[in-house]
Parts: C-alpha cells; sequence; structure tokens
C-alpha cells in the first residue's frame, strides 16, 4: 500500500481511492428491506394457519403452490438482507484486513447455506421427491 | 477491531481541584479534562470554582476565566466567540458544541467539558484536526468548471442559491463528524458527515459542472456507506444543521444516475 507511517494527512485519506461500489450493496439492502414487509406478514400468516394442524395437512399446505411461492421468496428476501446487514457490522467493527475478508466469506456461505436449505425443504414438499 | 476500553495511558484519573474565588457569591464548578504530553501522566479531571459575577454567561466566558483567573496552563482553541469560526468546539456536558453559544445556565450541575472525543488529543482541550481538515480537502470545496469563464460572473438562479441554504453555513468545527459513532469506528475511510454535507454542497451547487467526477469520487462502501443515519451529526450540530440529510441526498444522486 503506498501508505506510510509519514505519510500526509490528504494521502492517507485519499489512501487507494474510491472504489465506484457499494451503491448496489445499498440499493439491495433496501429493496429486500421493502420485500421483506409483505413476505413477513405473508410467512407469519401462513405460520399462523398451520398452527394446530396434522403432519400430513402441513405438509400439503407448504407444498401448495402459492404458499410455497410466498414461503421461497420470504427465505431468498430475508436470507439476502441479513448477509448484507452482516457485511455492514463486520465492515463497521473489524479493521483487521484478513480477518474481515474471513469473515465476510463465511457471512455469505452461512447466509447461503441457510437459503439453500430453506428452499430444499419447499421445494421437496412441493415436488415431494 | 473495535477496543472497548481506555488504553493504560489514556485511563482517566481525578486531578486537582482548585480552591473557590475569594469573597465569591455566586460560585459555579466545572470540571475540565486536562493532559499535558510533556509530564507523561495520564489525564487528570480538575475543578475548578468560577465567580458568575465576574464572568461572562457562556462556558467559553468560563473557560476564558479560568485560563485569566486561575490556571493560565489550561490550553484551548478560541477565537470570534460568537458562533461563526468554528475554533471552541468541545465535549460540553456530554454533548459536542461550541463553547462561547453554550450557556452555563443550560447545563445542571458541575458543567463538565472534555476535548472533541476520539481524536488526538494534543493538549487539554485542543484535539488534533488534521484528519478531519485533510478530509474536507479531499472533497474538493471549490467551483470546478469547463466551460471557459464568462466575462463577468458566474450566474444562478434566486431558486439554485436557496438549495445551498442549509449546507453553506458549516463552519467546520468538528462537532458532527466526532459525534458520529461510524466516524470514530472508521475515521480513517468514512469522510464524516462534515465533510460530506461540504460534498453536497458542491454537488447541488448549479454552477458547478464536475457533478459526475465528484459522485464518483464519493462511490465507496466506506466513504459515503459508512453513514448509517445515526443522527447523531444533526443533533450536534451547533449552526442547527442537518448533514444526515445531506448525506441521506447524496446517496439518493447515486441510485437515480444508475437507475
Amino acid at each position: 500500500m503506498g501508505i506510510g507511517r509519514m505519510s500526509a494527512p490528504l494521502a492517507r485519506v485519499r489512501g487507494l481511492g474510491a472504489a465506484k461500489a457499494g451503491t448496489d450493496a445499498f440499493w439491495r439492502q433496501r429493496l429486500t428491506a421493502v420485500a421483506n414487509i409483505p413476505l413477513t406478514i405473508g410467512f407469519v400468516l401462513i405460520l399462523v394457519s398451520l398452527l394446530g394442524r396434522s403432519y400430513p395437512a402441513v405438509k400439503q399446505i407448504l407444498g401448495s403452490p402459492l404458499v410455497a411461492i410466498v414461503m421461497l421468496g420470504f427465505f431468498v428476501s430475508i436470507t439476502w438482507h441479513m448477509r448484507l446487514g452482516m457485511q455492514v457490522i463486520i465492515e463497521d467493527y473489524i479493521h483487521n484486513e484478513r480477518i474481515k475478508i474471513a469473515l465476510i466469506m463465511a457471512n455469505t456461505f452461512f447466509a447461503f447455506a441457510v437459503a439453500l436449505a430453506c428452499a430444499f425443504a419447499i421445494l421437496k414438499l412441493s415436488f415431494g421427491v | 477491531m473495535v477496543q472497548l476500553t481506555l488504553p493504560k495511558n489514556s485511563k482517566i484519573t481525578e486531578g486537582k481541584t482548585w480552591p473557590r474565588p475569594a469573597r465569591a457569591t455566586h460560585v459555579r464548578e466545572l470540571k475540565i479534562y486536562r493532559w499535558n504530553p510533556d509530564d507523561g501522566n495520564n489525564p487528570t479531571i480538575d475543578t475548578y470554582s468560577i465567580d458568575l459575577d465576574d464572568c461572562g454567561p457562556m462556558v467559553l466566558d468560563a473557560v476564558i476565566y479560568i485560563k485569566n483567573n486561575i490556571d493560565p496552563t489550561l490550553t484551548f482553541r478560541r477565537s470570534c466567540r460568537e458562533g461563526v469560526c468554528g475554533s471552541c468546539s468541545m465535549n460540553i456536558d456530554g454533548q459536542n458544541t461550541l463553547a462561547c453559544t453554550k450557556a452555563m445556565d443550560e447545563v445542571k450541575g458541575p458543567i463538565r467539558v472534555y476535548p472533541l472525543p476520539h481524536q488526538p488529543v494534543i493538549k487539554d482541550l485542543v484535539p488534533d484536526l488534521s484528519n478531519f481538515y485533510a478530509q474536507y480537502a479531499a472533497i474538493e470545496p471549490w467551483l470546478k468548471t469547463s466551460t471557459p469563464e464568462p466575462e463577468k460572473e458566474w450566474k444562478q438562479s434566486h431558486e439554485d442559491r436557496a438549495k445551498l441554504d442549509g449546507l453553506y453555513e458549516c463552519i467546520l468545527c468538528a462537532c458532527c463528524s466526532t459525534s458520529c459513532p461510524s466516524y470514530w469506528w472508521n475515521s480513517e475511510r468514512y469522510l464524516g458527515p462534515a465533510a460530506l454535507l461540504q460534498a453536497q454542497r458542491w454537488l447541488i451547487d448549479s454552477r458547478d459542472e464536475k457533478t459526475g467526477e465528484r459522485l464518483d469520487d464519493l462511490e465507496d462502501p466506506f466513504r459515503l456507506y459508512r453513514c448509517h443515519t445515526i443522527m447523531n451529526c444533526a443533533k450536534a450540530c451547533p449552526k442547527g444543521l442537518n448533514p444526515a440529510k445531506a448525506i441521506a441526498e447524496i446517496k439518493i444522486q447515486m441510485v437515480e444516475r444508475q437507475l
């Protein structure tokens, strides 16, 4: 890095220059935040409708097209939002570059794993394999 | 990692309690942060008592009273004493503000005076603002044009001039930036509310022709997007400005140009 202990303050502030990025993450966080409002309401309504039902009935409801689509949308939007939010927290507080990169990787893997597991469960119920 | 505890040599200890002024009837107590780089000691909180009948109403009046009458070693910045220059910004009663416009009446109990938070201290109430000023320089706060210069002046309509209201009044006192937790954790990479408010002042200026380039230089996960709308900046600003709103407007322009 071209910044040393004796660099002028302006050199430090300019650093490696602007990344010319960040707006995508900002926009997607807002997009998923808005999407999460109806999807979370749908998710809660579905959960409430499952209360007290038998196991085969629950399987049938979760596998029905409309319910499955709402559930899939909810899982994709919420895990995406979770990943973006957690990344912001990591960037805020972790200043060791190596640890930061490792944590951002782990965060992405975790979010994908959660999303894939949820999606797989719903698809399995829908297609009944 | 974020440091949650102060390093050993920054731990604040109880300092000296200075004698009350003789024959004073209205006395007010101030607890002031003291640190001298030359004596190798930890910072202390010194307690001073001032005679209100012999002193102006503002916290700056009290600090000047102490320097003149009690302890000439007390070090602080001040210049205009009327909220125009931004020199006497300090943390008073837990809030960043200008000592010259903060009345002692507004504070209950002893008045606690500290330097602006999370900046290196040079001495007592004087913080090192080199990084803060460099951030201001980095946003290139001057008119940039490509059109040949007109014979008389760059014209601006009344409506376009009005867009600079709420932005041009900033006096760079650093109360906002040093009140921002996001700036505390990432002051090396996040430009902070003051520099970003100034950036918006030039982005919105109808005479400036480098808006796109200015946005390019701000588009960065750290320079701009560390703002999480905490709003401490707007709460602290002694001029009543709203840097958080200016930053939100920069973000809107960022989204606008790519959607």
